[in-house]
């Protein structure tokens, strides 16, 4: 169970972020997290996989901080998966940092051998990111926060990534958070959905 | 206004270092756009959008091979009337907001895109604050640098560009990527609002949903090709009235829609197209 406790997070004193934020993600769970752009989604998804530490409360996985080294049980996936890749490493090194991917794994997310021996600027943006998405799958991991990563897809595309990730959610009780603007995709994904707005959570 | 004719585009590939292939990114492509139309290019990512976008502007890097032909007014479009009517009749709203000058202020920008497009730089100045200004773009915003800007406003900053250059085909390249409701709904709203007043706008995403209230004509591309055009009411119900099975699925595959691959495998799709 992925837990935070009472966050609050600001990047200047002046303009608090997140206020006595809360939020409980369990193995297994579809949560989804809508707001407007600037509310302090994706910095609740970084506090969550600890890319960022909260000025107050903590974020703990089975009552325990989360670990300092190694692959990280909770994975953050960035909206821009071009910023998320290092350019001058072929895709398959990108692909392969964490772990190996099985074949049948490649295949359910619709990554193509062929795009393993380029480099991640001659790959399109929704292509890149399902690389992203597999990379981030390794075995230690078991809290997802998809922040946004399927704005860039087409419908087909983004259908497919979706049921690709549900697959393999169910599989191995990953418990996701999904962010995104779009309500419909989230009623869609997500039993249960949270409203980020002036640094509170609010069920919808 | 803008007619592209069986438009072929290769881009080289290398393989390894000595051994060059060529893609095919665009394959017989053909579009027209009218006075007044917004006419949205709808694809998957790596269909060849945005290529398209480069392709009309002229912007494609120097070992491209190009056939085919693209005439605006009638007149062919070649190397040197794109290079004439560039930043003047042709706008192109690009889909990186790394297209703005980090280390100059907002409002300098626009004015520089009026000066281009031939006014003195005392009117061009001024267009530029009535530009930004009709794009709600506050006093802080026009004296801001880039990186202050939220995706939102820039992308506004670089419709307001394409806005004072009085361009007459303002291409849109994924203008909505990445906006929340509101500020995409002003995105588009901008564009559609160019279009009312005559201009001819392609806007080029992948986001089918919100391209339609706004859209006149869609065009569905897969792969470099066209797979149908079809007014922008033919997406509705079912998808019914749509004559191709990749348009439907694409349709279908949509959150508020059937969000299932209508019983479509992407093999049969792909035959389809073929």
């Amino acid at each position: 169970m992925l837990k935070a406790r009472q966050l609050s997070f600001h990047f200047s004193p002046s303009v608090p972020l997140l206020q006595d934020v809360s939020l409980t993600l369990r193995a297994g769970q579809w949560l989804g997290l809508s707001g407007d752009s600037g509310a302090g989604k994706s910095t609740l998804g970084q506090l969550l996989a600890g890319y960022l530490a909260p000025q107050a409360g903590d974020v703990t996985l089975d009552g325990e901080a989360l670990p300092k080294s190694g692959v990280q049980p909770v994975q953050w996936l960035p909206q821009s998966p071009e910023l998320a890749v290092n350019p001058r490493w072929r895709v398959g090194k990108i692909l392969r940092e964490a772990w190996t991917p099985s074949d049948a794994q490649c295949q359910a997310f619709g990554v193509q051998a062929k795009w393993l021996s380029r480099f991640p600027q001659s790959l399109s943006g929704g292509e890149l990111q399902r690389i992203c998405v597999l990379r981030a799958l390794a075995p230690e991991v078991r809290f997802l926060v998809a922040d946004e990563i399927s704005t860039m897809l087409d419908p087909i595309t983004q259908l497919e990534l979706w049921q690709a990730l549900k697959r393999e959610a169910e599989q191995r009780q990953l418990g996701v958070l999904v962010i995104s603007h779009d309500t419909a995709l989230l009623e869609r994904l997500c039993p249960q959905r949270l409203h980020l707005s002036e640094g509170q959570l609010k069920p919808w | 206004m803008l007619t592209i004719d069986q438009l072929s585009l290769q881009l080289p590939l290398y393989t390894s270092w000595w051994k060059r292939d060529w893609a095919t990114c665009l394959d017989k492509f053909s579009l027209t756009v009218s006075p007044g139309e917004v006419h949205a290019v709808v694809g998957a990512s790596g269909a060849g959008k945005s290529l398209l976008a480069y392709a009309i502007m002229g912007l494609l890097p120097a070992p491209a091979r190009l056939n085919g032909q693209l005439y605006y007014q009638e007149k062919p479009l070649n190397a040197s009337r794109q290079r004439q009517l560039r930043g003047q009749e042709l706008a192109l709203i690009p889909q990186s907001l790394s297209a703005l000058d980090p280390l100059v202020r907002t409002q300098r920008q626009v004015a520089w895109a009026a000066q281009r497009a031939g006014q003195a730089s005392a009117h061009a100045w001024h267009a530029s604050q009535q530009a930004l200004d009709h794009y709600q773009l506050d006093a802080r915003a026009q004296q801001a640098y880039a990186h202050e800007l939220s995706g939102g406003m820039a992308r506004r900053v670089l419709t307001a560009m394409a806005h004072v250059s009085q361009a007459k085909l303002v291409i849109a390249d994924e203008p909505s990527v990445g906006l929340d409701p509101h500020q995409r709904q002003r995105v588009l709203n901008a564009l559609r609002e160019l279009a009312d007043q005559g201009k001819s706008v392609i806007l080029i995403t992948h986001d089918l949903r919100h391209a339609l209230p706004i859209a006149d004509r869609v065009t569905i591309m897969r792969d470099g090709k066209r797979v149908e055009t079809a007014p922008a009411c033919a997406f509705q119900g079912s998808g019914a009235s749509l004559t191709n099975a990749y348009s439907q699925a694409l349709w279908l595959a949509l959150p508020d829609n059937a969000f299932a691959t209508a019983g479509m495998s992407r093999r049969e799709q792909e035959v389809n197209v073929a």
